[in-house]
This record gives C-alpha cells, sequence and structure tokens, in this order.
C-alpha cells in the first residue's frame, strides 16, 4: 500500500513540525548555556552572540558539579547491578513457574507513590543515622530499578523458547546449570535492555534523592534544583547545569536506541 | 549443545546421572523456584511492604515535627480532617484529576497522531525516532528548568515568539492561572513521544490483512482507521493510557522544578503528590500527610482497577 502524493506531503510537513517542537526547546537550553548572562537578558541577542565555556567552568569547578556527577554515576551504577542480580532470576521463576501473584505485588511498586514510602525510611533511616549515605540512597533507587527490571525480564522469559533449557537438562545439566549456562547467555540481549532503562531512570530520578541525600552524596537532579536560588538567577550557570545532566544520557540513549525503544514499550503489545 | 531439538522422551531414571550431586546443589534445585524469587520478594516486602502499612498506621496517629517525638492513636480524625479540608486537599485533588485527564487526552490524541504518521517507513524516518528518543530520556528537572527559560515573562523565547505574531506577552509559569496549563503543556512535550513509541510497537505487531480486506471493501482513510485499526490496536491504548496515567497522577518533578514548595505561593500547581510531600518534609507533618498518601493511594489504585477492567471487557 504505497500512500498517495499528497499524504506524502502532508507527512513530511506535520513530521517536521513535530521534530521542531520537540528539538528546538533542547536546542535552546544549549545555546543558552553558552551565553553570557548579559546575552541572555539582551533577547535581541537571541541568536548572534559569542559562545563561550564560562558557565560549564563555573558550574565544574566552582559548584563541586565533578562530585555530583560521580555520585550520580555511583547511585545508578549501583542500584542498576544490585536490581539485576535481585531482578533477573525472579523474573525467571516468575515467568516459568506463572508466580502472577508475586509478579503483581512486586510490580505494585510501580503504582505506589513514592513520597508513601519516603515517609516510614525517613523515620527509620533518620533514627539510624543513615540518611545522607549512599547505602539508603541506593536502596531508595532500587525501588524504582527493581520492579522495572523484573517486569522487562519476565516478558522476556515468557518469549524465550523453553527447548533449549529442556535440551539442556537432557545433556546432564542442573536446572540452575541450564538457567546460569544457557538462559542467561540467550537473555543478554534483555538484560541490556533492562540495565539500560534502570540506569536512566535513576540517574533522572530526583524526590529520593532530594529528600535521602547529604551534602556530599548530592546526586545531578537535586543539584541543579539547588542552582535555583532565592535571589535572582543565573541562567547562563543553570542551563549548563541542566545540559550537564541531559546531554550524556540524551547521547547514551541514541548509542543503544534499540534497547531503549524495547525497554520502554515491554509488555504493551502483549494486550 | 548439539542435541538442541530433541525433546526429552525418556523417563526420568533413564536420564544420566546429574553432574553434581552434592545435598547443596540437589536442595537447591528443587526448590530453585522460591530460591530465584525470594531475595527480590524478601527486599518488596521490607522496603516496600512494610513502608506502605507504616504509612496506614502513621495516618491513624497525631505523629509531627522531629522523627523521635513521641506520637497519640487518634484514630480516624485525619481522615474527617483531610476530607473537610477545603483549602488545601480539595483543590490538589481536582488539580490532580484535571491535570491528568488534560495532560492524558492530548498525549493519546497526539501520540496516535504522530504514530499512525509514522507507521510506513520513509526516507528521513530515522532522524524523527530520534527527535521522538530525547524528550523521554531527558532528567524531568533539567526539563522544568529549561522550560523556565523559555516561559520566562521578560526574556523568555515562548513570549518573543508570540510576539513575532502580534501576541501580546503571558506569565506562563508565573501566572495564578495559567501556570497548571502550562506545567500540562510541559508534560505533554516530554511524554507524548512514551505514547508514540508504545502505540507504534501495537501498530507494527498489526497484520497486514484486515487493512486489505478493508481496503478492496472500498473503505476510506478514516473509515479503515475508525473501524480496522482503532479496534485492533485498542488493548495497545489502553496499556498506554494505564502506564501514563499512573504516571501523570504522580507527577512530582516538573511540577516541583518550575514552581517550588507548596506548588507556587497560591499553591497554582499543587496536586495531590506534591500536597503530600510538603506536608511531609517541608512541614513534618507527617500523620496528614499520611493520610493525604492513603487516600492518593485509593484513588490510583481505583483508576487502575477501572482501566483494566474495562480492558478485560474489550478483549471479550
Amino acid at each position: 500500500m504505497r500512500p498517495s502524493r499528497s499524504f506524502r506531503i502532508f507527512r513530511t510537513v506535520a513530521l517536521a513540525v513535530v521534530v521542531i517542537g520537540l528539538l528546538a526547546p533542547l536546542l535552546w537550553m544549549i545555546t543558552a548555556s553558552l551565553k553570557t548572562n548579559v546575552d541572555i537578558y539582551d533577547t535581541g541577542k537571541a541568536f548572534a552572540f559569542s559562545p563561550t565555556l564560562d558557565n560549564y567552568a563555573n558550574v565544574l569547578q566552582r559548584a563541586n558539579y565533578v562530585q555530583f556527577i560521580g555520585n550520580s554515576l555511583w547511585v545508578a551504577f549501583a542500584a542498576t547491578v544490585l536490581s539485576l542480580i535481585l531482578g533477573v532470576p525472579a523474573a525467571y521463576s516468575m515467568s516459568r513457574f506463572n508466580m502472577r501473584r508475586s509478579a503483581l505485588v512486586v510490580l505494585m511498586a510501580r503504582v505506589i507513590p513514592g513520597v508513601s514510602l519516603l515517609v516510614p525510611w525517613y523515620y527509620v533511616f533518620s533514627n539510624l543515622r543513615m540518611v545522607g549515605g549512599f547505602t539508603v540512597l541506593i536502596l531508595s533507587h532500587m525501588f524504582v530499578s527493581l520492579p522495572l527490571i523484573v517486569y522487562i525480564m519476565m516478558g522476556y522469559f515468557d518469549g524465550l523458547p523453553t527447548e533449549l533449557e529442556e535440551a539442556a537438562l537432557v545433556d546432564g545439566l542442573t536446572h540452575i546449570g541450564a538457567f546460569r549456562r544457557i538462559t542467561m547467555p540467550l537473555s543478554v540481549p534483555g538484560i541490556a535492555t533492562a540495565g539500560i532503562l534502570s540506569f536512566i531512570f535513576s540517574w533522572n530520578n530526583f524526590m529520593f534523592a532530594l529528600v535521602l541525600s547529604g551534602a556530599d552524596t548530592k546526586t545531578l537532579p537535586v543539584a541543579i534544583f539547588d542552582f535555583v536560588g532565592y535571589a535572582s538567577i543565573d541562567w547562563g550557570g543553570l542551563m549548563a547545569a541542566a545540559t550537564v545532566v541531559t546531554l550524556p544520557i540524551m547521547v547514551i540513549a541514541l548509542f543503544v536506541q534499540k534497547y531503549v525503544v524495547s525497554g520502554l514499550t515491554a509488555g504493551a503489545t502483549k494486550g | 549443545m548439539s542435541t538442541v531439538t530433541t525433546p526429552d522422551t525418556r523417563s526420568p531414571e533413564a536420564r544420566p546421572a546429574l553432574p553434581d550431586g552434592s545435598a547443596w546443589s540437589r536442595w537447591a534445585n528443587a526448590h530453585r523456584k522460591w530460591l530465584f524469587a525470594a531475595p527480590a520478594m524478601a527486599f518488596v516486602a521490607v522496603l516496600i511492604v512494610f513502608p506502605v502499612a507504616w504509612t496506614g498506621y502513621l495516618s491513624l496517629t497525631d505523629a509531627e515535627g522531629s522523627v523521635r517525638a513521641e506520637s497519640e492513636f487518634i484514630g480516624f480524625q485525619n481522615y474527617l480532617d483531610v476530607l473537610a479540608d477545603t483549602d488545601r486537599f480539595w483543590p490538589a485533588v481536582w488539580r490532580t484529576v484535571a491535570f491528568t485527564g488534560v495532560v492524558l487526552l492530548f498525549e493519546i490524541v497526539l501520540g496516535m497522531a504522530i504514530a499512525l504518521l509514522l507507521w510506513r517507513p520513509f526516507r528521513g524516518e530515522r532522524w524523527v525516532r530520534v527527535a521522538i528518543l530525547l524528550p523521554l530520556v531527558a532528567t524531568p528537572v533539567a526539563v522544568g528548568m529549561m522550560w523556565r527559560l523559555i516561559f520566562d515573562p521578560n526574556i523568555g523565547m515562548a513570549n518573543q515568539v508570540l510576539s513575532w505574531v502580534g501576541i501580546g506577552p503571558q506569565p506562563w509559569l508565573s501566572g495564578q492561572h495559567s501556570a497548571l496549563p502550562t506545567t500540562m503543556f510541559i508534560d505533554v512535550w516530554q511524554w507524548t513521544p512514551m505514547v508514540v513509541l508504545i502505540l507504534l510497537a501495537g501498530l507494527t505487531s498489526l497484520s497486514d490483512e484486515p487493512q486489505e480486506a478493508a481496503l478492496i471493501d472500498g473503505a476510506s482513510t478514516w473509515q479503515r482507521f475508525r473501524h480496522v485499526t482503532l479496534p485492533l490496536l485498542m488493548p495497545t491504548v489502553v496499556v498506554a493510557i494505564l502506564l501514563r496515567g499512573i504516571d501523570a497522577l504522580k507527577t512530582f518533578d516538573i511540577l516541583y522544578a518550575t514552581k517550588g514548595r507548596g506548588g507556587g505561593s497560591f499553591h497554582e500547581v499543587e496536586t495531590l503528590n506534591v500536597y503530600a510531600y510538603g506536608l511531609s518534609f517541608d512541614y513534618n507533618d507527617y500523620g496528614v500527610s499520611s493520610t493525604v498518601l492513603i487516600i492518593f493511594f485509593l484513588i490510583i489504585i481505583g483508576v487502575m482497577w477501572a482501566l483494566t477492567y474495562r480492558k478485560k471487557g474489550l478483549q471479550r
């Protein structure tokens, strides 16, 4: 079914509008991060300005962003790895043994508002004097990562034929041996999808770190929020800070686009 | 692994002995179902089920101030107070419902339109897909800050673009009545791409035959969409509504990033989630905030139940 000529023209125009609408704000953020505040306030210099990296120098050196980048990387990495260790075998069991009720309990975590966890956690962990440490921050990020990983991996295991495992059992492997040597290697694309999605969601997470992080464990989204002081806003610095947190994750997402899309749409077509 | 295709037709006794016959290995294999699932289940039980139960308990107390302070059991008093609160609670409920309803409507309609445009392959498709992916993975707090600059009444690009077409400056995020619609716009900008991806996955999985049959029967483009594509795609649409609806109800990052504490000085964008957060961590009013959270939680469960119920009805 080849679309008609008029439809193709309409499609080109409409999609051009969509692409511009989606990309222009992001480009504007990056543009503003390369301007001095004088140029930002001069609306006549929207496009004609001499670019400067001063804002980035400020953000990375004076505002301690190098440390916050490290914090964000560490928290997202640790939460993702721990969630994979817990979540992949659990998803396997839930898929193979059809444990739908157990699965539902884990997936409820996707529905519960994060604040309702934060209050009891804050109670317990501040009495244990753990608020502000990495441990509780990583645990809190697992609240998002673990259900996401179980959800994606259950769908993946559901679609993975059982014949190969059965053949491995015939060849003398134990059940756990078959999982380790047959199923796991076959699941690498699924694990990559789940891991990448978990990393992105953890990197972007704001609310948990807002309450549970301390001055030394602050993650990037909280650092950006703190940039808005009570006095007038340093727009150039703020846009540089916003670019520092979004640009890396967007570049990574482009390289692993296939995985990100399959993770985001996991389970959507099962009906 | 050359015997991959041979199904096991032998009796269990005829199978070769397990290579590692230790007691631990036998026990582990026999109990692998729970051995695999238990760690994740324990994590969920300790760090999720227990906190939710505690929230329920706190909602029945007058806990406030320091987390070490004593609190008293006061029954359902908080619930009576909250449900009678027409100053902060009910406006927050209304804003949550309005926010979710409006962004869902726009995201589903726009998402469907864009997904239909992207359905059939064409040149340059790759670039459109890149553009669709970027807002989705961008950090919501940074997205909020970005739109704060664009919507700034004095130096923002939004008002400048309006001035080119002869429209006067708008207050956007700083207006008492325009703040909530502006945050809805930001949410639609960031999350319509999610709906596009989900619906596109659904469209791609549809077979071509019903379309071709309808075409041969002389159905118009609109008729084919309305009577062939849409009914077949409906289960996917419900999934998209469900996933986006849950997240929209819980929207926090862009509201807090653009308007700060309490959803602005007039609580312009204070939804239930923002209200509960503020009660907990700006006012340390844990008893009341737990009450709001339990009510909020029941609303979410109710909406989910209604949607999954409808989904089952549609599949019949």
